[in-house]
Formats: structure tokens, sequence, C-alpha cells
């Protein structure tokens, strides 16, 4: 008997310690390691990862801290949560800046202006993505690791030989050749499709109605229905009509994949609109080489909004108070970490500094994006998330049967509506 | 990473640990009321932490979901039935929820079907084994993964050219299509083309229930029939069907609630666009994309009050059955 007690005691005590154990492992759950190691949460995975990675080896090697990344495509549901729940990474790409703002109100994100120091800052970040990363309260809250061109027109060197068009109607109604239509537009993209023809919508509107109408439109204060953005999207609309494989290859194939009828032979199409990263797919989807493709800008459409563009960039932001996250925050605004991704091609830097380009399609890209007179962020990743994924879809409608346009646009407006007073 | 071991040895231990503990603190206790009171209150000691995880995990949850679903976007103000009327009221939640209704109908009546028919087939062949493994196989599969392996099954090329998808190949050998699948809203073929890939991952379920509950009806009854001079057709009308028949309850139910709640198929595919969202894709939209946890929680509350007379008649079954036995 009392044997049988002294081990249940021993066993109590044991289960004590394990209780005590359980919960300490349960509050601890929430630290994400060590100091020594930094957790990174971005959309990037394959090239892109890689090309991140590279970008970050030499602070690595320097500093001997870790970084620990995960690439993330339904990266807006996972800060959500883990916003909500307590558990987050600490320094995370950013879905785009309507959603930064959000995760600043809320008191997750961090203020940069300790972390950078600002006036390099500043002098070495074109103004609009420094604008871009501040909150209202004017603290920096996000930086741009790359940046992106969009409105470019991409075409087969082989096919198109003229001179660019410095028009849009010289644009529309240039000699097809042998190509069997002027365009190719692609939007699938899983759960995001129909983000290439809001950039499309984007482009127009900035170019027909001015960056006045395009902030206005993309804060809430201007209506879808309105002449201006329904002129846009029946501009787009002339532009489907002459789309290679019409509304069902059009909603059916991958933007990745979108550029490939440049390169067939006969052509599908002549021209093919979409930011400057596209290249990389033209070489591993499409079978092109380098020199078998160019680009022009998108020509001006009203001379009051001459040389305006629209581009994106990679946000990122800080969640935790770790000086190593802090350290590599600041790491990666330099023109010396910039350069890394550059030199392995898909993107062109936000930091000034950063000048040397490893081919002429993005040195190109990068002397128009810094010169701009005009120059907007994409409008979709600015407005809030439930009116970015009505966009979206709106296209992915527009594109199925055109004649929906009024109803498309007034629920547009519904959506703006219910969206924007959050 | 060495943090995360730690932690995982401490759940793996800790936690039999802390029941054993728990069992025999309760004895402990035990011993200082009398012995016949004593017994009536261990079972629900021995219990309780069980119930204590279903009341945190589950009946608080459902509770607090029912609660949000008459509050606002943010969960902050009363609105009544705003969410409800929202829900029953506009025109993508009822296509959403016509769907959803297409789903159980097909996709039950797919997979309870083929599965039947195969379990009975394979059951009179010597390749048995290799047929059902061939069949269970795509169970195996992520709905993700399997949605993306289809997305190349219905890949759609201009006319003309050749086609890459198979099934386009294949209805292209006898001069017909392109279809684009999971598109093409005439005759609701998108929605049929989804519901297909759900059939074709769960039929393996059906399937082994099925053959085991075959396997289950005794041979001499089969025999006695045949003795008797009915024929095969009979023998499966009049006996194995009948037989079966509690089987086939339960593996109905099953397929029902999980067409209910499919997902990740039309999420991969189409988002819901194309006129096939499903409830439960609406619920998840509400929830992340608009963040109004208000129509989100409605929306769980009608899918869980859709689901509850299915699993009321799936508890009832396995009760009979009990009984039976």
């Amino acid at each position: 008997m009392t044997r049988r007690r002294t081990t249940l005691r021993g066993l109590g005590a044991v289960a004590t310690v394990a209780v005590m154990l359980v919960l300490a492992a349960c509050s601890g759950g929430q630290s994400s390691g060590d100091d020594k190691s930094v957790t990174v949460v971005g959309t990037w995975g394959g090239s892109e990862q890689e090309s991140f990675l590279a970008m970050v080896k030499p602070w690595e090697d320097k500093t001997g801290n870790k970084v620990k990344y995960t690439g993330s495509r339904g990266l807006g549901a996972y800060l959500t949560t883990a916003v909500q729940s307590g558990t987050l990474p600490d320094l995370a790409g950013l879905p785009g800046p309507g959603e930064m703002q959000g995760f600043y109100a809320q008191g997750a994100l961090k203020a940069l202006d300790d972390v950078l120091d600002m006036n390099t800052y500043t002098a070495e970040t074109a103004p609009a993505f420094v604008d871009l990363g501040k909150a209202p309260d004017g603290k920096t809250i996000g930086v741009f690791i790359k940046s992106a061109l969009k409105g470019l027109i991409w075409y087969n060197t082989g096919n198109f030989t003229g001179e660019p068009p410095t028009s849009w109607d010289a644009v529309m109604s240039t000699d097809k050749g042998n190509a069997e239509n002027l365009w190719c537009v692609a939007l699938e993209s899983g759960a995001d499709s129909g983000w290439p023809g809001t950039d499309w919508i984007e482009d127009i509107v900035l170019r027909t109605a001015g960056p006045q109408v395009y902030d206005d439109w993309v804060n809430g204060k201007h209506k879808w229905s309105s002449p201006e953005i329904k002129a846009a999207f029946e501009a787009f609309g002339d532009v489907l009509d002459d789309t290679y494989g019409g509304p069902t290859l059009i909603n059916s194939t991958n933007f990745g994949d979108g550029g490939n009828p440049l390169f067939t032979d006969p052509p599908g199409c002549l021209f093919h609109h979409q930011a400057s990263f596209i290249t990389d797919f033209f070489k591993k989807q499409g079978g092109a080489q380098d020199g078998e493709f160019d680009f022009f800008p998108m020509p001006d459409m009203n001379a009051d909004f001459a040389g305006a563009f629209t581009g994106a960039g990679d946000l990122f932001g800080l969640f935790s108070d770790k000086a190593a996250a802090k350290d590599l925050l600041k790491y990666l605004t330099t023109a010396e970490a910039q350069q890394i991704w550059v030199d392995r091609g898909g993107a062109l830097s936000a930091n000034t500094k950063v000048t040397k380009y490893p081919d002429p399609v993005s040195e190109r890209s990068a002397k128009i994006l810094t010169g701009a007179k005009i120059f907007r962020f994409d409008g979709g990743d600015l407005m809030p998330q439930a009116m970015k994924a009505a966009f979206f879809r709106a296209m992915v409608d527009f594109a199925e049967d055109q004649s929906k346009l009024d109803s498309i646009l007034t629920s547009l407006d519904e959506t703006a509506a219910s969206s924007y007073t959050q | 990473m060495e943090q995360r071991i730690i932690t995982a040895a401490i759940v793996l231990l800790g936690v039999p640990l802390v029941l054993v503990g728990y069992i025999l603190l309760c004895e402990r206790l035990l011993r200082f009321v009398p012995e016949k009171r004593g017994d009536r209150i261990r079972p629900w000691l021995w219990i309780a932490p069980a119930v204590a995880f279903l009341v945190v995990f589950l009946i608080y949850p459902t509770f607090n979901t029912l609660v949000l679903s008459f509050m606002d976007a943010t969960s902050r103000n009363f609105v009544g039935l705003d969410n409800y009327l929202w829900f029953f009221g506009d025109p993508s939640t009822i296509e959403a929820l016509r769907n959803s209704v297409l789903w159980v109908i097909f996709m039950t009546a797919g997979v309870v079907g083929l599965g039947l028919l195969i379990a009975v087939l394979v059951d009179r062949v010597r390749y048995e084994p290799v047929a059902k493994t061939a069949i269970f196989v795509p169970l195996a599969i992520s709905f993700v993964a399997a949605a993306i392996i289809w997305n190349f099954m219905y890949q759609y090329k201009p006319p003309g050219t050749p086609q890459t998808g198979t099934v386009n190949a294949v209805i292209g050998l006898v001069a017909l299509g392109p279809i684009d699948w999971i598109r093409e809203r005439t005759f609701l073929i998108d929605n049929f083309a989804l519901i297909f890939i759900g059939v074709w991952i769960w039929t393996g379920f059906a399937m082994v229930i099925l053959s085991a509950g075959l396997k289950g009806i005794s041979v001499e009854l089969l025999e006695a029939a045949r003795v008797d001079g009915a024929n095969e057709w009979q023998v499966f009308r009049r006996i194995i069907f009948p037989l079966l028949l509690p089987t086939i309850y339960v593996v109905a139910t099953t397929i029902i609630i999980t067409a209910l709640k499919s997902f990740d198929i039309v999420y991969t595919l189409t988002n819901g666009a194309f006129g096939t969202d499903v409830i439960a894709r609406k619920m998840f939209f509400e929830m992340f994309t608009t963040q109004n946890f208000g129509r989100a929680s409605a929306v769980a509350i009608v899918l869980l009050v859709a689901i509850i007379p299915f699993m009321a008649v799936n508890i009832r079954r396995f009760r009979e059955q009990e009984a039976i036995r």
C-alpha cells in the first residue's frame, strides 16, 4: 500500500511538471524562434524565391543571422489570420498598400522611421514609392524591395518591324500582317483571375482621364459608372474584340502563357500588353530568345496627361521589434541588396542608385520608370481587398460578355459603397 | 526548428501524462467520498476533459458564430436579421445555393451509384484488389492537387490547334469541341465538370465501404436465391440491394455533407466565377476577402443548418444498426 502510494505521488509530481511544460510551450509558441533568425513571409516561389534568398545571402554572411523564408500565394488571407492570432512573422511582403494601412491601423505593423536612415532612404527612393509606403499619420510603414513598370506593349521583332506607334489610334490600326489578331490577352490566374485586365483599365484611365480622376477612382470617390471609367472599359472592349481566341481563350489562358501566340508561326497576335516581368515568361513558356521580342511604351491617349505610367512593386513591412529583423529590413532597401535581384533578372529596382541593368529591355523599363512625368501605383492594389477582388472578377465577367458592362459597373459601385466605409 | 521539436516532444509526452495525472488525481479525490456515490461520479469525471474540449473547440465557436451572424461586418453593432436577408436576397448567394444543391444531388448520386456499381462488379473478378486500389487512389490526393490535375485534363486550346487537354483531345477524335469545360455556362457544363472532379475523388471511398458491406452478406443467402431460380439482376435487386441499404445510407449522408462543404475544387479552378460559386467558397470570400464577419457567420450558420438533418439521419442509422447487433 505504502509502495503504491509513493508511485502515485511520483506520477502526480511528473504530471504536474508536464502540465507546466505544456502551458509554457503554449505560451511560448507565439515567439518566432531565437534572436539570430528572422522569419520572412512573401508571395515569391520558384525562381523569384531563389532571387530573394540570393539577395539576403550577403546579409546572412555578414551578420551571422539566418533568414527563414516561407512563400505563400494566399498572402492576404495568411496575414489576416496571423494578425488576428498574433503569431506574426518578423518581416512580411504586403499584398498591397491598402492592406498595409489596415495592418498598421490594427497595430500589427511597425513604423520604420527609427529603423531606416530616413534621409538616405528618401534620397535614394523614387518619391512615388516613398509616398506609397506612408501611413496617414506620415510615418513610413512599408518599403519597396523591387518594382515593375506596367503599360508596356510587347511584340515579336520578327513580326512587327515598323516604328513604334505614337498614338493609341495608330496602335489600334496597325497592319496585322499575317497575324490572326492584333492582341493577345490572358486573364486566368487562379483565385486572382482577371488582374491583367485591371492593368489595362488602369493604364487607360490614367492616360485618358488623368491622375486626379485616377486617384479619386482608386480611393472610392469617383464612380465606376462615370463616363470616364465606362469609356476605359469600352476602349478595352475594342481590344478584346480583336483578340486571339476570343472570350473563351482570354479567360482560360494563364497570364504567363498570354504572350505565347506572339511566337507561333503564323502568329496568333501582334501585340501583348503586360508589365516588365513578362520577359521571363516569354523565354520560359513561349520559347523565345533574347532579342526576339521588344516593347514600346503604351502611348499617350490624351495630350494633357503625356508621359503617364503605372507600375507596381513588392512592399515589405516589419511586424516585430527584433533587432535582426530591423537590420534586415534596412539592408533590403539598399542599392547593394536590390542590385542582386536586378542582376538575376525579372525585376526593376525601387532604389534610384541602381542603374546597372543586365539587358537593354530592363534598362529601358527602368529609365521610363524613373523618368515618368506622371506615375501612379497599380490601382487595384491600392483598393480595399473586397473592391480589388470585385475588380478582378469584373474583368473576367466583362471579357466573357461585354454586353453586361452596365450591370458590371453598377455592381462595382455597390461594392465600392460598402468596402470603402469600413 | 529546435524550438518546434521541443514543443512537439512536450506535447507528445506531456498530454498523455497530464491525462494520466488527471485520472489519478480524480481517483485520489474520490477516496474521500462514499464508494457508491463515487461510482456514480467517476464516469463524469473521466469524461470531463473530452467534454471540456468539445465545449471549447466546437460548442463555444458555434454559439459565437451564431451571435456574430446577427452583428455587422466588424462584429460591433447588432443588425438583427440583415445578414440573413442579404443571404436570401442577393443573386450571387442564391446562385451559390443553387450550385451547392447541384453538388449535393449529383455528387452524391455519382459517388454512390458508381461506388456501388464498381463494388458489385469487382466482387466477381480475380484482380479485385488491383481494381479497387486504382479507384481508391484519388482519395489520397489533396483536393487542390486533384483540381490542378483536372485543370490540365480540361485544358482548352483554340479550335484548329492541337488540344493539349485530355478531355478535349478525346472528344476531338469524334470531331466534337473543344469545350472550355470549367467555364462553359451552357447546360451548366462548368458546374458538372467541377462536380465530376468531386465524384472522381470520392468514388473510391464509397466503393470500399460498400464492398465491405457486400462481403458481409452471407453467401448461403445468395446461393439459396439462385437455387430458387432468381437471375443475377433479381439477386441484386431483391437481396443485395436491400441488405446494403443501411450502408448506402451511411455513405450517402457522408457524401452529402462533403458536397455541402465542397470548397477547394471551386476555389482552385474558377474561384466562383462563370456561375460556379458554392456556399462554402462564399463563406471564405466574405470572411477573408470582404472581411465581413457578420455575413461570413450567417453563411456558416446556413451551412450548419443545412448539414444538421443529414447528421441526425446518420446518427439515427448508427443507433439502429447498433441496436440490431
